[in-house]
C-alpha cells in the first residue's frame, strides 16, 4: 500500500511511531499530486515550498520529544475561500485572482496550532456558488472517478483532492451543500458541522447565515479528526456558540443499537433517481440489522426549502460581495471613466456569469417593495422549516436522505441551465437553512460505477451521533477509504 | 402671507469609546493616515465584525438620559450603497429597532420652555475618510472608519434657527455630562443634517422637506436654516413649488445646492446584518446603565438659579459645564463655605484661567476640597480675597495643599490684635496732618490711613482689622 492510499488516522500512527517522517509524507503528497492532478485539477495553488518548511519543522519539533497532537505533520488542503496570509485567496474568481490576504482565518490559525501541513488551496465554483465546480474562472476539477464527469460543488477541489489520494483530509465549505454534494460524487467523506461550531472568520462569505466550514475524508475517523481541529469557539466570530467541544474522535462508537432513524418520504420521491433512492434505502436497512429502528417520518415544509435557499443566500451575497468594487483590493478595470464606471467595469469584468446572477437576484430580493413579499417571507418560512426539524428530532435521533438525486453528471450537461443546476441542491439546502450538521458518506455505485452518498442529518451539536453511525455504516459496508485514480 | 419653519435635525455624535464599534483599533484622532486599521475596519473579505458592547452601554445611556424607550433587544443591520470611504458597501447601522425611541429634550429659549421630542437613537459605524490633496488621485483614510456614532433623530418639532441652535447645545451639553462623547466641534465629533419645510403660519398641514448636508458647526447650522427658510419662503411666493431633495451646505459661500432629487434617492436595501447576534441588556445592565445617569443641566440650572441665587446667566455657564458644575455641586455639598462664593470663583477667576490657558478643569489639579480651603480662609480672614487668587494658580498647577501654599507664599494676614494696634500708632504718629484732618471732620482721610497700614504691613495685614482699629483709635484720641 502507497503512502497515499491510507487514512489520515493511519498516517497519524506511523508518525507517531517514527515509520515516516512528515516530510516524507509531504513529498509523498506533492508526488502523487504530480501524478494525478493534471487529470483532476483540484487546486488553484500549490504551496509545496512552505509545506516542506512547516513538515522539516514538526519533525524537528518530534524529534526533540515534543508530544505533538494527533494530526501533526499530515498533508492538508484548503479550500480557495479561506483567507490564508500572504498566500493568494482567489474564491477561484478573476475578481480576486490575486489577492493575498494579510491576515489568517481562524481555521488556519487552528490547522496550524494542530501541525497540519496545508499542501495548497482547492478550486471552488466561483465564490462558492455552484454545485459542479464548473463555475470556477481559474481551473477545470474532473471526478477522479470518470474524468468526464464533475466533482460537483462548490467544494469540488476539495472532494477530488481527497478521492484521488492528494491528500487524506481536505477543508472545504457548505452554504447550501457545497461539502456534502461534492463528497457525494467523489465518494468520500464530508461534513457540514453545525452552524456556530466553526469559526467563520476569515471564510470570505457567500450567505452568512447558512456558510460553515467542515472537514473531508476517505473515513469516518479522519473526518472526526479533522473535525476536532475546526470545531470550537471564536471570539472573532459573533455567531459562534461558545459551548464545550468534547472530541469526537474519542466519542467514536460504532454501536447504534436502539438508535432512531427517520427516512423523510418526501426525500425519496419524483426527482430522485432511482438508484439513489435504492442505494439509500438499502443502507437503511443495514441500519434496521446493525439494531436501529428505521421509521419513516415527514418533512412536509422540504418543498419549500430550494427557494427560501436561493432567496435567502442571494440576499447575503449580494451585500457580502459589494465590497469587491475595484477600489481596495482585487480586479480593477484597466479603463474606467469616473467612481460609477470604475464600480460597474471592474465588477462586470471581475465576476462570472453564475455570481452576477446571483448579486443581481438578491439585490432584487431586497429592494423596496420586493422585500416584504420574498426575503421577509423567506426568513419566516426559515423559521417554519427549522421547526419542522425540530418536530422530526422529537421522533428520532438521526435523519437518512440522499445526498443528491443524481450521482455525478458530465461536465457541461447542466451548465447551460441554472434552474436545472439548482435543483441538485434539493436534498441539502434544507440542512443549512435549520443550521444543522449533515454528514455524507459513500454506500454504493450506480451502474457506471459512479459514487452514491447518503447523508445523515443530526439535530443541533449532534455530531458525535452523526459521526457513530457513519461508522457503523462504513464499518458493516466496508465502503471506507476509497481512492480513485 | 407670514411663514413658519418646520425643522428637525439628525444629529451625529462620535462616542468616545477606546476602540471602535467592531474591532479593537484605537478610536484616537488626528494619527497618521491608516494606522488605526486592521482587517475588519477595512473590509478585508471574511473579516468578521463583534459588537463593542460599551458602544450599547453609551447609546442606552443617551436613550435614558433623553426620555426613550429603550429597546432590550439590540440587533444590527446592514445599509447597502457604493462609496469609496466604505469599505464593506455597507453600513452596520440600525433600521427597524433602533436601540432608543420616543424621547425628548426641554430646555429654554429666551427665557421659554421647549420642548423637542426624539424619533429614534441608534448606533451605527463612521465612514472613512477621502482625502484629495494627498498627491496623485484620490486617498482614502480608513482611521475613522468603523469609529461608533449615535445618529439622533427629531420630530420636525422646532421652529426657528434659534430653537435649532438651543437644541444642539442641549444635546452637546448632555453627551458631555454623560461622558460618552469628546464634543470636539473641530474634530467633527458632533455634526448634523437638516429637515426644513416651511408652512403658512397658522395651518397643520406640512410642506415640502428639503434635506441639507454638510453641516459642521453649530453656528452653520444656524445659517444654513436661515438661508433655506428663506430661499422656500422666496420660491413659494414667486409662486414656485418645493421640489422634495437633499442640498449641500457650503458654509463659505453661505449658500446651498442640490446634491440629489428624489428621483435619484437611494435603496439601501437595509437587512439585518447575519455576521452579528442580538445583544440583549438584560434588567441589571439596564439598572447600571440608569444609575449612572448624573443630575441633568436643565436642572442644575434651576437649582442654582433657586438655591443658590445665581443670576440665570450664571446658572447657565455653570450647568453648561459638567466639570464645573461638578465642581460647584461638590463644594455645596462639604457644607463649610458659602455656596454663592464657590460660584463666584467658579465664573470669575476659574473660568478665566481655564479660557486664557485653553484648558478644561479635567486637565488642572484642581479639587473642590482645595477650593472650599481656600475659600474658607478668605472667610476666615486667614487670608486676603487677591492672595486667595494667588492661591488658586498654585492650586491649579501644583498637588500642594492651601495650607503648604499660604505658607510658602507668605501670604497669611497680620490678625494679631496686638500687631495691628502697634501698626496703627505707627502709621498715625506718622501723619499727624491726616489724624488733624479727621478731627477736624474730614472722616474720608481714613481710607488713606487704611491704604498706608497695608501699605506698611506689605499688604498681609487683615483690612477690615485695620479699618476698625484706625476708627477706634482715632474717636479715642
Ligand atoms: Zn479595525
Amino acid at each position: 500500500m502507497e503512502l497515499y492510499q491510507k487514512t489520515a488516522a493511519e498516517l497519524s500512527a506511523m508518525l507517531k511511531n517514527k515509520e515516516v517522517s512528515s516530510v516524507e509524507l509531504t513529498k509523498a503528497a506533492f508526488a502523487r499530486t504530480a501524478q494525478v492532478e493534471e487529470q483532476t485539477g483540484a487546486y488553484i495553488t500549490l504551496t509545496e515550498e512552505k509545506a516542506l518548511a512547516d513538515a522539516a519543522a514538526i519533525d524537528s519539533r518530534r524529534a526533540a520529544g515534543e508530544t505533538l497532537p494527533p494530526l501533526a505533520g499530515v498533508p492538508v488542503s484548503v479550500k480557495d475561500n479561506i483567507c490564508t496570509k500572504g498566500i493568494r485567496t482567489t474564491c477561484a474568481s478573476k475578481m480576486l485572482e490575486n489577492f493575498l490576504p494579510p491576515y489568517n482565518a481562524t481555521v488556519m490559525e487552528k490547522l496550524d496550532e494542530a501541525g497540519l501541513i496545508m499542501t495548497g488551496k482547492t478550486n471552488l465554483d466561483e465564490f462558492a456558488m455552484g454545485s459542479s465546480c464548473e463555475n470556477s474562472a481559474l481551473r477545470k476539477t474532473r471526478n477522479p472517478h470518470n474524468l468526464d464527469r464533475v466533482t460537483g460543488g462548490s467544494s469540488g477541489g476539495a472532494a477530488a483532492s481527497v478521492a484521488a489520494g492528494e491528500v487524506s483530509i481536505a477543508v472545504g465549505s457548505d452554504t447550501g451543500g457545497s461539502i456534502r454534494q461534492p463528497a457525494s460524487f467523489c465518494g468520500v467523506v464530508g461534513m457540514k458541522p453545525t452552524y456556530g461550531t466553526v469559526s467563520r472568520y476569515g471564510l470570505i462569505a457567500f450567505a452568512s447565515s447558512l456558510d460553515q466550514i467542515g472537514p473531508f475524508g476517505r473515513c469516518i475517523e479522519d473526518t472526526a479528526m479533522l473535525a476536532d481541529v475546526l470545531m470550537g469557539h471564536d471570539m472573532r466570530d459573533s455567531t459562534s456558540v461558545p459551548r464545550e467541544y468534547p472530541s469526537l474522535t474519542a466519542g467514536l462508537n460504532a454501536d447504534i443499537k436502539g438508535m432512531k432513524i427517520g427516512l423523510p418520504k418526501e426525500y425519496f420521491g419524483e426527482g430522485i433517481s432511482e438508484e439513489v433512492s435504492k442505494a439509500v434505502l438499502a443502507a437503511a436497512e443495514t441500519y434496521r440489522q446493525l439494531g436501529a429502528e428505521v421509521v419513516e417520518i415527514s418533512l412536509p415544509l422540504s418543498r419549500y426549502a430550494l427557494p427560501i435557499y436561493y432567496i435567502l443566500s442571494s440576499a447575503e451575497a449580494s451585500s457580502n460581495l459589494a465590497r469587491f468594487d475595484g477600489v481596495k483590493y482585487g480586479y480593477r478595470a484597466k479603463e474606467f471613466d469616473g467612481l460609477i464606471d470604475l464600480y460597474v467595469k471592474s465588477r462586470s469584468e471581475g465576476f462570472g456569469p453564475e455570481v452576477q446572477r446571483r448579486i443581481m437576484l438578491g439585490t432584487y430580493v431586497l429592494s423596496s417593495g420586493y422585500y416584504d413579499a420574498y426575503y421577509k417571507k423567506a426568513r419566516a418560512a426559515q423559521r417554519a422549516i427549522r421547526a419542522d426539524y425540530a418536530k422530526a428530532f422529537e421522533q428520532v435521533d438521526l435523519i437518512l436522505t440522499p445526498t443528491a438525486p443524481t450521482t455525478a453528471y458530465k461536465i457541461g450537461e447542466k451548465t447551460s441551465d441554472p434552474l436545472q443546476m439548482y435543483m441538485g441542491d434539493i436534498c441539502t439546502v434544507s440542512v443549512n437553512i435549520a443550521g444543522l450538521p449533515g454528514l455524507v458518506q459513500p454506500c454504493g455505485f450506480d451502474a457506471d460505477k459512479m459514487p452514491i452518498g447518503m447523508q445523515l442529518i443530526g439535530p443541533r451539536f449532534g455530531e458525535q451521533t452523526l459521526l457513530n453511525a457513519g461508522l457503523a455504516y462504513e464499518k458493516a459496508s466496508g465502503l471506507s477509504n476509497i481512492v480513485a485514480l | 402671507m407670514r411663514y413658519e419653519p418646520v425643522i428637525g435635525l439628525e444629529v451625529h455624535a462620535e462616542l468616545s469609546t477606546k476602540s471602535k464599534i467592531f474591532c479593537s483599533c484605537s478610536t484616537a484622532f488626528g494619527a497618521e493616515i491608516n494606522t488605526h486599521v486592521c482587517p475588519v475596519c477595512t473590509g478585508q473579505p471574511g473579516a468578521l465584525p463583534v459588537l463593542n458592547k460599551q458602544v450599547v452601554h453609551y447609546a442606552a445611556k443617551m436613550g435614558v438620559a433623553t426620555h426613550c424607550h429603550i429597546n432590550q433587544l439590540c440587533k444590527s443591520d446592514r445599509k447597502n450603497y457604493f462609496y469609496p470611504d466604505l469599505p464593506k458597501a455597507y453600513q452596520i447601522s440600525q433600521f427597524d429597532v433602533p436601540i432608543c425611541e420616543n424621547g425628548y429634550v426641554d430646555f429654554e429659549v429666551d427665557g421659554q420652555p421647549k420642548r423637542v421630542r426624539f424619533e429614534r437613537i441608534h448606533f451605527e459605524e463612521d465612514a472613512g475618510k477621502l482625502l484629495h490633496d494627498e498627491g496623485e488621485g484620490t486617498v482614502v483614510d480608513f482611521n475613522r472608519c468603523g469609529v461608533p456614532l449615535i445618529e439622533m433623530v427629531t420630530r420636525p418639532d422646532i421652529h426657528s434657527s434659534a430653537e435649532a441652535k438651543e437644541f444642539l447645545e442641549t444635546i452637546k451639553t448632555t453627551l458631555s455630562y454623560l461622558q460618552i462623547c469628546d464634543c470636539r466641534m473641530e474634530e467633527g465629533s458632533i455634526r448634523c443634517d437638516v429637515n426644513v419645510s416651511v408652512r403658512p403660519e397658522g395651518t397643520e398641514e406640512l410642506g415640502t422637506r428639503v434635506e441639507m448636508k454638510n453641516i459642521n458647526s453649530f453656528s452653520a447650522a444656524v445659517r444654513a436654516i436661515d438661508y433655506e427658510v428663506n430661499r422656500q419662503i422666496e420660491v413659494l411666493e414667486d409662486g414656485g413649488k418645493i421640489i422634495q431633495e437633499t442640498r449641500r451646505w457650503d458654509d463659505s459661500k453661505v449658500k446651498n445646492l442640490v446634491m440629489r432629487t428624489k428621483e435619484d434617492a437611494q435603496d439601501y436595501r437595509y437587512f439585518p446584518d447575519p455576521d452579528l447576534v442580538a445583544v440583549e441588556i438584560d434588567d441589571e445592565w439596564m439598572r447600571q446603565i440608569e444609575s449612572e445617569i448624573p443630575e441633568l443641566p436643565q436642572s442644575r440650572y434651576a437649582r442654582y438659579i433657586k438655591e443658590i441665587g445665581l443670576q440665570p446667566k450664571e446658572a447657565r455657564i455653570i450647568s453648561d459645564a459638567y466639570d464645573k458644575a461638578c465642581l460647584l455641586d461638590e463644594g455645596v455639598s462639604m457644607g463649610r463655605v458659602d455656596s454663592r462664593s464657590i460660584a463666584n470663583w467658579i465664573l470669575s477667576d476659574i473660568s478665566k484661567y481655564l479660557n486664557d490657558k485653553g484648558l478644561e478643569l479635567k486637565d488642572t489639579k484642581l479639587t473642590a476640597g482645595k477650593l472650599v480651603d481656600m475659600i474658607e480662609l478668605i472667610e476666615k480672614n486667614t487670608i486676603s480675597g487677591n492672595a486667595g487668587k494667588k492661591v488658586l494658580v498654585q492650586l491649579f498647577e501644583t498637588d500642594d495643599s492651601v495650607d503648604a501654599i499660604v505658607d510658602k507664599l507668605g501670604l497669611k494676614q497680620v490678625s494679631d490684635e496686638g500687631a495691628i494696634q502697634k501698626l496703627v500708632d505707627e502709621v498715625l504718629a506718622a501723619n499727624p496732618k491726616s489724624v488733624a484732618d479727621y478731627k477736624g471732620g474730614k472722616k474720608n482721610v481714613i481710607g488713606f490711613l487704611v491704604g498706608q497700614c497695608m501699605k506698611a504691613s506689605k499688604g498681609k495685614g487683615n483690612p477690615k482689622m485695620i479699618n476698625q482699629c484706625l476708627n477706634k483709635t482715632l474717636s479715642q484720641m
